[in-house]
């Protein structure tokens, strides 16, 4: 199975290397070539330098084959662009999109774009700690 | 006419002073605060400072009455296109223009279904193509809607249809000839117009058949 992870940030990077050790074939995009050391020493797998919007650099990362794409720059906008060219334009079936507006996600993801929003995981985790503090200081006041 | 603007920049503002004078509303929206603070001593409460793709920036800025029309004229082409994306499909504006700041993106544009679109770029490298004469074929306009463009054509002394009848000539499918400038006259194209050397001649036709229209008006 082929994935591309357009963007090698913390997030993007950590993705590739995970999906690499899970078996897959994987090929990391990024615009700075420097991003490539976000992927360890020895990278086996493929790195392209390029900007998402380039469909000669999705070219030639294999978007024509590819099985899933994980887009995950640090640019809402150009995620979700980028985004909805892959999975219209060259209709990779699973196709991810980071979006860290929580709001935007949303419109998206309704459209049919499967977006992920870290904001909004971390909002309701964060919340989820306070909750359970609460709880735990009530049940210390019960007793 | 409701207007809302999204980019302050040199194009955006300029806009916006022109659809004042002619009358318009207009809320322009400005992402850097520098830039913002320098339109707001022009204009005032119809300038609002932040990003026009975040929703609640532009409903702040009026984009639920709706608008009757959205410019999306930022430096940035995927804030553009978010911004109409948001504007036809989650607000109704019933009309939208795009600026494309990059060609290589008019695809994505297209692609997506926002229309219409103006590039600078590709405008003046058309107008480059008009005044540069190794140009030969010329496009004048493209009807994205149609799925047709308007090329012009100069017809040269050595090209195989100087001196014949535009009824002999053998058009590719999806290509037809408009008109003929001869001189400063010109005349639309029938079966019996004959084409000469030195004509200016307009043809619509599909994208894509431009090779094919050559090959019949140009190449022996």
């Amino acid at each position: 199975m082929k994935a591309i992870v357009i963007g090698c940030g913390r997030v993007g990077s950590s993705i590739a290397k995970q999906l690499l050790r899970e078996g897959w074939d994987v090929t990391a995009i990024d615009e700075r070539e420097e991003a490539l050391s976000r992927l360890g020493e020895h990278w086996p797998g493929t790195f392209v330098v390029g900007h998402g919007m380039d469909v000669d650099v999705l070219r030639e990362a294999g978007v024509e084959h590819a099985d899933a794409v994980v887009v995950a720059t640090d640019g809402d906008n150009t995620n979700l662009v980028v985004g909805q060219v892959v999975q219209k334009r060259f209709d990779v079936g699973c196709v991810v999109v980071r979006v860290l507006d929580p709001a935007r996600a949303k419109f998206y993801e309704e459209r049919g774009l499967r977006t992920v929003s870290p904001t909004s995981t971390a909002i309701e985790v964060l919340t989820d700690v306070v909750r359970s503090c609460m709880v735990g200081a009530s049940e210390e006041v019960a007793h | 006419m409701y207007v809302l603007v999204a980019g302050g920049g040199k194009v955006g503002a300029n806009l916006g002073r022109l659809l004042l004078r002619a009358k318009h509303e207009v809320t322009l929206i400005e992402q850097r605060s520098d830039r913002f603070m320098q339109l707001e001593e022009e204009f005032e409460h119809a300038v609002h400072n932040g990003d026009a793709t975040e929703l609640h920036v532009l409903e702040r800025a009026g984009i639920q009455r709706p608008p009757d029309l959205v410019l999306a004229v930022t430096g940035d082409d995927e804030d553009n296109v978010v911004i109409c994306q948001l504007a036809k499909e989650k607000y109704d504006v019933p009309k939208v223009i795009a600026r494309v700041n990059d060609p290589r993106n008019q695809a994505h544009f297209d692609l997506l279904g926002i229309a219409p679109t103006v590039c600078a770029t590709s405008n003046i490298l058309a107008l480059i193509e008009h005044e540069v004469p190794e140009h030969d074929l010329i496009h004048l306009l493209e009807l994205r809607g149609e799925n047709l463009e308007i090329v012009e054509v100069h017809i040269a002394a050595d090209s195989p249809v100087a001196g014949h009848r535009v009824e002999t000539l053998r058009l590719p499918d999806g290509a037809r000839l408009i008109s003929v400038m001869r001189g400063s006259e010109s005349e639309i194209a029938v079966g019996s117009t004959e084409l000469r050397a030195g004509d200016q001649v307009l043809a619509i036709l599909q994208p894509g058949k431009e090779d094919e229209l050559r090959r019949v008006l140009l190449k022996a």
